[in-house]
């Protein structure tokens, strides 16, 4: 075969090929007139961009296809501002690709390390210096320091510490008590049994003390989701059973998993998804966990109806809502 | 002289007189960079931090970090007199009062995602190219570094606005920290000020994401450029091109033009994207509280992996001596991610140790030539994919009307079968692909004309492809595998028996190559 290949050597760098726009004056000249093209269609932008912001009222909306309804004032603007800044990008490199000089130049590399004087320089000076500290003479001051910056050290530890509460019980208690009745979210109105109808489901909370506030701590553990089936379509325990009032099961909303609200529920199949990472519950089975990541059903609270004929609560949880933690028995 | 350089010239020497900065600048303006689309990906990255830093500045004018509750009387009628935080109620303000002020929300979520997206191209070029090598391992592992914490800014960026999604964000976290063995609900009660979800978090992480950070990144973005300008950027061989050289434009004016004006258009993208395409309608989503949710509920997409590695887990949960430890939390949350954050990190220095190269590099490979590290990229890449699609399961079971259920259990068996299938192929690809090098170098390119031998055979006219790219393609080293005695000269056993002959196993793996052509090839293929 050919010569070239049969000696595979560096060919080196190719010979440069000049531009027309470098030979040609005339080429150069509308090289120049592209790139002043370009700076005043970014300048077009500008103005465009500043005119939005000025004639165009705040309430103005225009259909579009493709963009559907679209408020004018941010898409002009918008608009505006991105034309300015492309064409000012394009006219900066169609400058310097056809105007600027294209010669490829070679640097030379230098090897990072420092020489072998420099670096015996390094060390006696290092040894040297340390040597006139004499901080192996001075064992005392060695760990003096040494205790003085480590017991230092710890002081974000003590100065973080006011950053919150310590947990006590406020992991496994909610505001759930005996007799506590569930009221919609939102509304706060309290439910009697014939206000759901059998497939129905209902977000609830605790009922709320006379002039006190609902915060959303409370929200994240309190939620509680009421679903009514007919009584037969259960698969409970006797004890479970017994803390279903009439075909409605009434569950922790709080995703044992990762503590997203459990809000999908499905009818036909009687399963409750969390839509962050689909954890299933099987409501029948007292949420029974049938598929997805989460390792615990969700906690049942026990109902009944009170004097009045509304629900409420028998007990407190039996467990700690919402997801997992270190302290957690079961 | 002109009055123009009458003028510079005094200006010039009132600075150097002050700093000395003429010496620096004389050799640093002239300074050579080597020119390659792939040398941007990074540069996007720098890009859109600074547009990030500009429109993040816009929007701290107006927006209210304080979860404070507040009744809504803004412009958007169908949030009216809804309680809410602070902070949705001042990022409906910015999105429907401010003029402008949507368009600087859009533009600083694309640049975000933008961010991301371009830091990871860059670590994948890298990568691929061998561009960690001796001396750029400090380099790689800053790049780890901005990847990090790139994430985590991102995810306090969009749980600023304490909208119904972003809560759900935040909630997620909460779980993560409050899983932690022994130190959990403490660390959670400590960052949340209390129970979930409290009212300091998102003043806390405000001042994370506006000034810790951002510090973070200025310095090691600083250090990471400053070693590419003292260590000279690598380039792809050719001819004229060593490892004693750099072959490309000067500084000043060439790149000065070039990346200025490709940071414009960057940002001018990244304006145009943000005019005409919606991205995280926080107002759709209503305000943040725990017991609602909007089904379809999404992470952006450099969190989705972890999302999906969290959805595909198996429920396991210990419970003993009154202590719960969740496994479906922290193995795929924090023990995966910190296997790959850590095994990413070391591996300038896990390749280096089964080469046994500690020679310096400043000549990139191609891909091909080094078929065991591109191998195990697209492996890691083929991980990260799954858990991907697995991140977005309901979406995608939605939109091809599948059930989550197949494509849950497409994703738990495929993140462990694909992957090592993954790694097989592409390494067989790779030295398919340098056995097509070799045919092209040794044989020459097809040219498409058949010629008829007199005999009545057709054959096609083989054509030698020119010196350049002869010199392209057989110009990589390649080197044999290390070969380590398992007795030393004195005929004594060496010390760690298991780990040399590990070592050695990898590196024969790691030396797999279609050898490339010889000059004995060459004389050969003369005589024929």
């Amino acid at each position: 075969m050919s010569k070239e290949i049969e000696a595979i050597k560096d060919p080196g760098l190719p010979a440069h090929v000049h531009r027309a726009s470098d030979t040609n004056p005339a080429i150069a000249k509308q090289a120049e007139r592209q790139v002043a093209i370009l700076f005043i269609l970014s300048a077009a932008g500008t103005v465009l961009m500043i005119g939005s912001y000025i004639f165009i009222p705040n309430d103005v909306f225009i259909f579009l296809p493709a963009l559907g309804n679209t408020h004018a004032g941010q898409l002009f603007l918008g608009l505006g501002m991105a034309f300015s800044l492309f064409f000012l990008g394009m006219g900066a490199i169609q400058w310097a690709k056809r105007l600027m000089p294209d010669d490829e130049v070679i640097a030379y590399r230098h090897e990072l390390r420092s020489s072998d004087e420099d670096r015996a320089d390094f060390v006696s000076t290092i040894k040297e210096r340390s040597g006139a500290a004499a901080l192996g003479r001075r064992p005392l001051i060695k760990r003096t320091l040494g205790l003085a910056l480590g017991l230092f050290s710890l002081s974000p530890l003590i100065l973080l510490r006011d950053l919150g509460p310590l947990p006590k019980d406020q992991l496994s208690k909610t505001s759930w008590k005996a007799g506590t009745r569930l009221v919609t979210d939102p509304g706060d109105r309290p439910i009697k049994p014939e206000d759901l109808e059998v497939g129905a489901v209902a977000q609830t909370l605790p009922e709320l003390a006379q002039g006190q506030e609902r915060i959303l701590s409370d929200i994240g553990k309190d939620a509680v989701l009421l679903i009514r089936l007919r009584p037969e379509e259960f698969q409970l325990d006797a004890e479970r059973l017994s803390w279903t009032y009439d075909g409605i099961i009434a569950f922790s909303k709080i995703c044992s998993h990762m503590g997203c609200a459990v809000a999908l529920y499905e009818q036909q199949t009687k399963h409750l998804l969390c839509p962050c990472h689909q954890s299933t519950f099987d409501v029948t089975r007292a949420a029974k966990v049938i598929f997805g990541p989460a390792a615990r059903p969700l906690p049942q609270l026990a109902i009944t109806v009170d004097s009045e004929g509304y629900l409420v609560a028998q007990q407190p949880f039996n467990e700690p809502v919402g997801p997992s933690f270190w302290e957690r028995s079961s | 002289m002109s009055t123009r350089e009458y003028v510079a010239g005094s200006v010039a020497n009132y600075v150097d007189e002050r700093t000395g900065a003429a010496a620096w600048m004389k050799k640093n303006l002239t300074k050579v960079f080597p020119d390659h689309w792939s040398f941007m990906l990074g540069e996007i990255a720098l890009y859109s931090f600074v547009i990030l830093l500009l429109s993040g500045t816009f929007l701290t004018f107006w927006f209210d970090p304080s979860q404070r509750e507040v009744i809504y009387d803004g412009a958007y009628q169908p949030l009216a007199g809804l309680k809410m935080s602070a902070a949705y109620a001042s990022t409906l303000n910015i999105s429907f009062e401010v003029r402008g002020g949507l368009l600087m929300r859009q533009v600083h979520h694309w640049a975000a995602l933008l961010f991301m997206s371009s830091m990871v191209a860059h670590l994948l070029r890298v990568f691929f190219t061998g561009a960690f090598r001796k001396p750029r391992e400090f380099n790689w592992l800053i790049g780890v570094g901005l990847v990090t914490l790139g994430i985590v800014e991102g995810f306090l960026g969009y749980s600023l606005p304490d909208d119904l999604l972003s809560g759900t964000g935040i909630r997620i976290a909460e779980a993560i920290i409050q899983a932690l063995p022994v130190v959990g609900s403490y660390l959670a009660f400590f960052a949340f000020g209390g129970a979930f979800p409290g009212e300091a978090f998102i003043p806390r992480i405000y001042t994370v994401h506006v000034l810790l950070l951002p510090g973070a990144f200025l310095a090691l973005i600083t250090v990471h450029l400053m070693l590419v300008w003292y260590q000279k950027h690598t380039q792809y061989p050719g001819p004229g091109r060593t490892e004693k050289n750099v072959v490309g434009y000067p500084l000043m004016p060439v790149y000065m033009a070039k990346a200025g004006g490709f940071f414009f258009i960057v940002y001018g993208v990244v304006a145009f994207i943000s005019a005409v395409a919606s991205i995280n309608p926080i107002w759709l989503y209503g305000p943040y509280t725990p017991g609602q949710i909007s089904a379809g509920s999404q992470p952006d997409w450099y969190m989705g992996w972890l999302d999906g590695l969290v959805r595909m887990a198996p429920p396991i949960e210990t419970h003993a001596f009154g202590h719960t430890i969740s496994w479906n939390i922290l193995i795929p949350g924090l023990i995966i991610p910190g296997i790959l954050f850590t095994g990413m990190a070391l591996y300038p220095f896990i390749e280096s140790w089964i080469s046994g190269d500690k020679r310096e590099h400043h000549l990139l490979d191609r891909p091909r030539n080094v078929p065991n590290r591109t191998a195990l990229g697209v492996m890691s890449l083929t991980f990260i994919l799954i858990t991907l699609i697995n991140g977005g399961n309901d979406i995608i079971a939605q939109q091809f009307h599948l059930t989550i259920n197949q494509i849950m259990w497409f994703s738990r068996i495929g993140v462990l079968v694909l992957p090592p299938i993954a790694f097989v192929i592409t390494k067989r690809i790779c030295i398919s692909l340098q056995r097509a090098d070799r045919d092209l170098v040794l044989h020459g390119r097809e040219t498409g004309r058949l010629l008829r031998m007199p005999t009545g055979e057709f054959v096609e006219v083989h054509e030698p492809i020119s010196a350049e790219k002869a010199w392209v393609l057989t110009s990589h080293e390649q080197n044999a595998p290390l070969q380590i005695e398992e007795v030393d000269h004195r005929g004594v056993r060496r010390v760690g028996a298991i780990r040399n002959r590990l070592r050695a196993r990898m590196s024969e793996a790691n030396a797999q190559s279609a050898p490339k052509v010889s000059a004995d090839d060459l004389k050969e293929i003369e005589h024929h």
